[in-house]
């Protein structure tokens, strides 16, 4: 298998972008990683579209196509293939167009990850998502997504003792950082009072320890490393990739305290990237709940099990920290269009490693990882991008 | 119409908890499953329906504020993952419980309560539900 | 051959309100009401409740009671008046979730509060007439008294089951003797579609519920040859806490007889399940050799009259693997009528 590069990325702003649809935000972070790239339409040679819920939330499904056409591909006929895997529906289309680089099928791709949400009530959309869980053994019995993770909360507290201040400690430093993030959803710093006291989502977690609901797209354009430095002077390299699945349920895992994917998604990246957890300087973790966050830290290997909390809280995650996390603002304050997330935190990575972060760069980053979950954990993919 | 056979079907576990246990390794799973994950092919005609006693401890739980509508009648309730005594963790609601009574490792067993309807003229659903045992 | 009682379950809910609660809503003196009704509060279903989950909670602790094989039960018959279904019995879904199905007979009845012991009856038939080895008969409401009207201060909800065999070394009960008396009376109906039913007030007592409790007990007395002071416990149709005991004094009974039998006062008028609750109440108290006179009414009109005798077995019954009447009626939380109205389905909601 060859190298294979990121040689462009675009991005939509997140948030509840009234006035634009799919189709739209799906175009413009195309266009704008395609322009990035300094390629043209013709030069690619497939599309990978992430996306979890099209289907439910405009009544369209047949993505790949759509997307292809709009962006104007269709004329080249290319191959264009819908991937889903609930909330890690971007990262597996990134990683299904990795491989189909690496593997030499194609050269030239474009993966991009879209959702538009807010075209449905709220309500809706927590239905929808429950569809990323169990519908007959969990959804059925009224369990939403939110609440399962709130178990997952209770318990850790129930073992480790961890507190709801220390939760919040991962929504008050995204938000820092989103503040840093033109693109991002929510750009304003938040204490965490207003974590602590915000209403009730499921206990243990508040409105602000859960990530939003929100529109948006991301795109990035693939290239075999060795043709990348025609298209840019900062490629930067797919070192390693990851994939691991779960049981659906959260009831049926053997630790709810563990999200095993994420443990064999990041072993797998990590091994083939040859790469250690202590290279990673900056890193893209799925926070679609504070807890989230928290037990990644443990499961990627940052910090060991049951100390996630305290690492948090004790700033060692902040910009400057042991490792940053999320200076994009993560999925609570950057945003999470569902099947976007993924290759938005691509896309954050890069900017990183090539220092165009702005007021969110890490000093010296070289070395990244993203990791992106589905579901209460069933799916989970990790990436490591470092400089060529 | 809504969805009949795709309820109707899961009706002898819903109703009575009935779950499948591998002869070949003795660990019971729920719901019911083709092959034992852990065995494998060598699980092939040795898997057979088991009830489970109904019977088990809070494992985790949370208060759900932020209910999708249908559940709207009940809100705020326990939503609970009950570790049962055959081993095998489930999750649905509790009821019959004040949320601020309610703790790990709290005894709990099933009972049948009304999952929901599909609208007023459609099918009532029905399924197990947990209430704290009468010590 | 004789007919009785193998086992038996019983459901109440746990939520109540009082008189006095419904009344402030109302501009009326609630407290006053009750006092004369005799009712000081009633029972109330979860909006997760019904006369299907009701049905089903009494017959799984009749069957965690008996030593009996789903699968040997004949037949299933559940008499309410709030059937969840207009159509789609509600005895089927008990059949599955007690694994009786599918090698039986089932039905659903209806005659107001006397479908429950109706049920017996066919039951009685059926096992008596060497057809089935084992029928159950139901009764379980979770009826609505219209907005402000003088039933919503006792119409609750509840249910008890009961397995009718015919084995002699299983019987806790025998059934000795059943009459009915039967006629064409409108003292409380419900027309189709309607949400709540209607009444003829003052007409439901002396030429409904008086005229058909008290002929079908003398009767039955006449028939089996026994005197009021025969009986050790005695459970006649109670609407409310007041006529039972008016009627039992009618009758020749003293309110001591009465007293295990009559629920109402605390749990309210739980219709199709009413007698039944009661004579679960007193099979949780009797004594071997104890005889029982129970008096059904349904609107419509009609009375079911049982005369029983308690057997040497209810010794070796397994009542502590079901729930307690007294239990269950002691271990309540009480609501508002806001709550009531809530979880009554009173409130109208978006479509």
């Amino acid at each position: 298998m060859r190298d294979v590069a990121i040689i462009g990325i675009g991005d939509t702003v997140f948030g509840e972008l009234w006035d634009s649809s799919l189709r739209k935000i799906g175009i413009e972070a195309g266009i704008a990683a395609i322009n990035d790239a300094g390629i043209s339409g013709d030069d690619v040679d497939a599309l990978y579209v992430g996306n979890m819920s099209a289907g439910k939330f405009i009544e369209q499904e047949h993505l790949a196509a759509l997307i292809a056409d709009y962006a104007g591909l269709t004329k080249n006929h290319i191959p264009a293939t819908r991937v889903e895997a609930g909330g890690a529906s971007g990262a597996l289309a990134l990683r299904e167009g990795y491989l189909s680089v690496a593997s030499g099928a194609y050269d030239i791709v474009v993966v991009g990850g879209a959702e538009k949400m807010t075209d449905v009530g709220d309500d809706e959309i927590t239905k929808i998502q429950a569809a990323a869980i169990d519908q007959e053994w969990e959804s059925v019995f009224g369990a939403t997504l939110p609440s399962l993770y709130a178990m997952i909360a209770r318990r850790y507290m129930h073992e480790y003792g961890a507190t709801r201040e220390q939760f919040a400690s991962v929504p008050v430093k995204n938000h820092a950082n989103a503040a840093k993030n033109p693109k991002a959803q929510y750009r304003k710093a938040i204490k965490p009072e207003t974590v602590l006291n915000a209403s009730m989502v499921a206990d243990p977690l508040g409105m602000f320890d859960c990530s939003p609901n929100s529109d948006g797209a991301a795109a990035v354009v693939l290239a075999p490393m060795e043709i990348a430095k025609k298209y840019t002077d900062t490629p930067i390299k797919i070192s390693g990739s990851g994939q691991a699945s779960d049981t659906l349920a959260l009831h049926q895992r053997r630790d709810i305290l563990t999200m095993d994917a994420t443990v064999h998604a990041s072993r797998m990246a990590l091994k083939q990237a040859r790469r250690e957890v202590k290279d990673i300087q900056v890193a893209e973790v799925n926070d679609n709940y504070s807890i989230s966050e928290i037990i990644a830290l443990e499961d990627i290997g940052f910090v060991e099990k049951g100390k996630g909390a305290e690492f948090s809280y004790s700033g060692q995650t902040m910009i400057g920290g042991k490792v940053a996390v999320n200076t994009s603002g993560g999925l609570k304050a950057r945003g999470n269009p569902l099947g976007a997330t993924g290759i938005a935190q691509a896309v954050e990575i890069v900017r990183q490693l090539r220092g165009e972060a702005g007021e969110r760069q890490v000093d010296g980053a070289t070395v990244g990882l993203t990791h992106n979950l589905g579901g209460s954990g069933s799916t989970a993919l990790v990436h490591i991008l470092e400089v060529a | 119409m809504g969805s009949i056979p795709r309820f109707w079907r899961e009706n002898p576990s819903r109703y009575n908890l009935v779950g499948v246990k591998c002869n070949n390794c003795g660990r019971v799973f729920f719901p019911p499953r083709e092959i034992c994950p852990v065995c494998h092919r060598k699980s092939i005609g040795k898997m057979k329906p088991i009830h489970l006693s109904g019977k088990g401890s809070v494992y985790s739980y949370t208060v759900v504020e932020d209910t999708p509508e249908e559940f709207a009648m009940l809100k705020p309730y326990v939503l609970a993952m009950v570790e049962m005594e055959e081993g095998v963790k489930i999750t649905s609601q509790l009821i019959d419980v004040k949320p601020e009574d309610v703790h790990i490792g709290m005894k709990v067993e099933a009972v049948l309560r009304k999952l929901g309807t599909e609208g007023s003229s459609g099918i009532i659903h029905y399924g197990y539900k947990f209430r704290p045992v009468n010590e | 051959m004789k007919t009785g009682i193998i086992s038996y379950g019983a459901y109440i809910p746990r939520s109540r309100i009082e008189p006095a609660e419904i009344g402030r809503v109302w501009g009326v003196d609630g407290a006053a009401r009750g006092k004369g009704l005799m009712v000081q509060r009633k029972s109330v279903p979860m909006p997760d409740e019904d006369t299907i989950t009701i049905s089903v909670q009494a017959a799984r602790d009749m069957m965690r009671r008996a030593n009996v094989n789903p699968e040997e039960i004949g037949a299933i018959f559940v008499g309410s008046e709030s059937h969840p279904y207009a159509v789609k019995p509600t005895s089927t879904i008990v059949a599955e979730a007690i694994e009786a199905a599918p090698h039986m007979t089932a039905a659903d009845y209806e005659f107001a509060c006397k479908a429950g012991t109706a049920a017996i009856q066919t039951s009685m038939g059926l096992v008596g007439s060497g057809m089935m080895r084992y029928s159950v008969a139901i009764g379980a409401d979770t009826s609505q008294g219209a907005p402000g009207d003088a039933l919503e201060y006792t119409a609750a909800a509840g249910g008890a089951a009961f397995l009718i065999g015919t084995e002699k070394d299983r019987l806790i009960a025998e059934i000795n003797h059943t009459y009915s008396f039967t006629t064409d009376t409108p003292d409380f109906w419900r027309r189709e579609g309607q949400m709540y039913p209607s009444h003829g007030g003052r007409f439901t007592g002396e030429p409904a519920y008086f005229k058909h409790v008290i002929t079908a007990g003398k009767t039955l007395m006449q028939r089996t040859g026994t005197k009021p002071e025969d009986y050790n416990h005695v459970i006649l149709h109670q609407p409310n806490g007041k006529f039972p005991y008016r009627a039992g004094k009618m009758l020749g009974f003293t309110p001591d007889q009465l007293k295990y039998g009559i629920l109402t006062p605390e749990i309210g008028n739980t219709y199709s399940g009413a007698v039944m609750l009661g004579l679960s109440s007193v099979l949780d108290v009797a004594r071997p050799g104890d005889r029982v006179l129970m008096v059904a009414f349904g609107s419509g009109a009609g009375s079911d009259a049982f005369d029983i005798t308690v057997t040497e077995h209810i010794e070796e019954f397994p009542r502590e693997k079901g729930a307690l009447i007294r239990q269950m009626i002691d271990n309540y939380t009480l609501i508002d009528y806001s709550t009531y109205a809530k979880y009554r389905g009173k409130i109208r909601m978006k479509e």
